[in-house]
């Protein structure tokens, strides 16, 4: 009785906190069926221009519902499905890319020998800790070097090639029993029919959950489109929403919602394979 | 015969790792690596054009500098601040959803959430919670307290630190669930028969082996610490309050300022710095592993 008293209270707390980690989420969401006037006049106080004393006035559902907001990014600002469509054109090369690359090189470091594997392994790790801000001018230089400033392929190309895929799917193939590799192998196939019919079906979990991360992290790059992707036209849609606080409020919402849109509806359909992909990344092989 | 067969399979690993490494190595190699390495050139030089010899003046000159001092010691706070605040309340949630309860699945849902909403597209609620003339102002006028400037005050790194939390507490608690499943329940029995409590069973059984667990969230979120520098810039900009400026809006303001050299350097000492911390991780880590086997 006592006991179950407790765990009433236990799991109240936790909706609470689970709706308090949801709140940004939730406010972005009914705000963006708000009219521009009610945004005008509830949010006006925030921003450099605005005038002294007055206060935001956080509304968790609008006075009137309308589509407004919508209406004006998807068909008065035609800078904005076009940085939606260079987002897509940045992100998928590169989370398609980076699964292809770090599941073949995450295979060589969990199932095969060779010598110097661990020490090449360490210089990965080391790497994906460290900042973009570390191999920011080496990088610019390289780009500069090879011309690809200001091309989409400054972004895409370094993105392929991030050491946290081939970290992750080696985590996660560690856990493939060797015994499958090796059946195959003394049936005699070869170590490309071994990768493309054994390693990656057995992989996929791993791979979706890369899949997803990936995206999230990319689709969510400001720091490098910011440097070496000067052109607006090439832009991706990260560094709109990152300017639209100073003077597009009346639209901040819906472009939030449409923004966040295509990683939600990943994650809705993905989540049994990211949250499995994450376990066994973290456990020992 | 089959053992002897086997082995000479495994000799021939050398080759075919090669062939799958050599995308990775390559791409790895061009657009990180040799970059990198080279980048010691303009390390030691006076000007990115035509420079001279000028040995370690600018790393002189960087640790010399009141901005870098500033930037290392806020990073350092937030890595020495920020990741044990995430690991324990990662851990804390982890241990509460490991019970059986309603809704929990739900509850899991929701807190892995915040991981795949983009800061960028949540940047306006969070101006109008903690803006001068934000929301959470409106309520202290209200209840007649001083208002106060959230993101220019010392709550800043601390509402920068809610931020990375918010954003990292699920990945993070995945990682410990599956650590906490791992553990055989035995071990609890067998410390309970010991007459062990709650505490000293979540001391000696709980903690212990959970060890390669926390190194691994660690890693993350030494790894995610850093990358705080995004949500940090979205809110604050180029120059933010004195205590969220750190190493990353240091080395991006270099950039700016075309001052490679100065930057150069300070990617060094950084790197060095996470290179050290990881090395010594992954040897704690090891001294672990050999102690329990």
């Amino acid at each position: 009785m006592n006991n179950r008293a407790l765990q009433y209270g236990l799991v109240a707390a936790l909706c609470a906190l689970a709706f308090l980690m949801l709140v940004p989420f939730i406010v972005t969401f009914t705000n963006s069926f708000m009219s521009q006037t009610e945004i005008a006049i509830d949010y006006g106080a925030i921003g450099p221009d605005a005038a002294q004393g007055v206060f935001a006035n956080l509304k968790w559902i609008p006075d009137r519902v309308s589509l407004e907001q919508y209406k004006a990014i998807l068909l008065e600002q035609p800078q904005y499905l076009r940085m939606f469509w260079n987002s897509a054109g940045l992100v998928l090369p590169i989370v398609l890319g980076q699964a292809a690359v770090s599941a073949m090189a995450a295979y060589a470091f969990a199932k095969l020998h060779f010598p110097g594997r661990d020490k090449l392994f360490l210089v990965y790790v080391v790497t994906m800790l460290m900042p973009f801000q570390v191999t920011l001018v080496p990088n610019y230089i390289a780009l500069d070097k090879l011309g690809l400033l200001n091309c989409a392929a400054a972004i895409i190309l370094p993105g392929i090639f991030s050491a946290f895929g081939v970290f992750l799917l080696r985590q996660f193939l560690s856990h493939v029993p060797r015994a499958y590799i090796e059946a195959a192998k003394i049936d005699g196939a070869g170590q490309a029919f071994i990768f493309a019919r054994i390693v990656v079906p057995l992989a996929m979990p791993g791979i979706a959950a890369l899949f997803m991360l990936a995206f999230v992290d990319n689709w969510n790059m400001v720091e490098q489109p910011l440097l070496f992707l000067q052109d607006p036209l090439k832009q991706p849609l990260s560094l709109f929403l990152s300017r639209i606080v100073d003077g597009q409020q009346g639209v901040a919402f819906s472009a939030g919602v449409l923004y966040m849109a295509p990683m939600l509806f990943v994650f809705l359909n993905g989540e049994k394979e990211l949250i499995q992909g994450i376990q066994l990344s973290g456990m020992k092989g | 015969m089959l053992l002897l067969r086997l082995r000479r399979l495994r000799r021939s690993d050398g080759a075919a790792a090669a062939v799958f490494l050599a995308p990775s190595v390559i791409g790895f190699s061009v657009f990180f690596l040799i970059p990198f390495a080279a980048g010691m050139y303009y390390s030691l030089v006076d000007s990115p054009v035509n420079g001279h010899f000028a040995g370690l003046a600018n790393y002189r000159e960087v640790l010399a500098s009141s901005s870098f001092r500033r930037a290392a010691r806020n990073t350092g706070w937030f890595v020495a601040v920020g990741v044990p605040v995430l690991m324990t309340f990662s851990l804390v949630l982890a241990i509460v959803l490991n019970r059986r309860l309603p809704l929990r699945r739900w509850l899991r849902t929701a807190y892995v959430m915040p991981l795949v909403i983009p800061v960028a597209s949540v940047v306006m609620v969070w101006q109008v919670l903690f803006d001068r003339q934000g929301w959470i102002n409106a309520l202290m006028h209200a209840a007649a307290a001083a208002p106060v400037d959230w993101m220019q005050s010392g709550w800043a790194r601390l509402i920068i630190v809610a931020a990375y939390v918010w954003k990292n507490a699920g990945y993070m608690m995945i990682l410990y669930l599956a650590g906490l499943q791992s553990i055989p329940q035995e071990y609890y029995e067998a410390a309970s028969i010991d007459g062990a409590g709650t505490v000293r069973k979540f001391r000696s059984v709980t903690l212990v082996y959970l060890t390669p667990t926390t190194v691994f969230v660690l890693m993350m979120s030494l790894m995610n610490v850093f990358k705080l520098f995004r949500e940090t810039y979205l809110i604050a900009g180029d120059y933010p309050q004195s205590d969220i400026y750190q190493l990353q809006h240091y080395m991006n303001n270099q950039f700016q300022a075309l001052d490679y050299q100065n930057l150069i350097a300070a990617a060094y000492v950084m790197a060095a710095a996470v290179a050290l911390l990881a090395a010594l991780l992954l040897r704690a880590e090891r001294k672990f592993r050999d102690a329990v086997e």
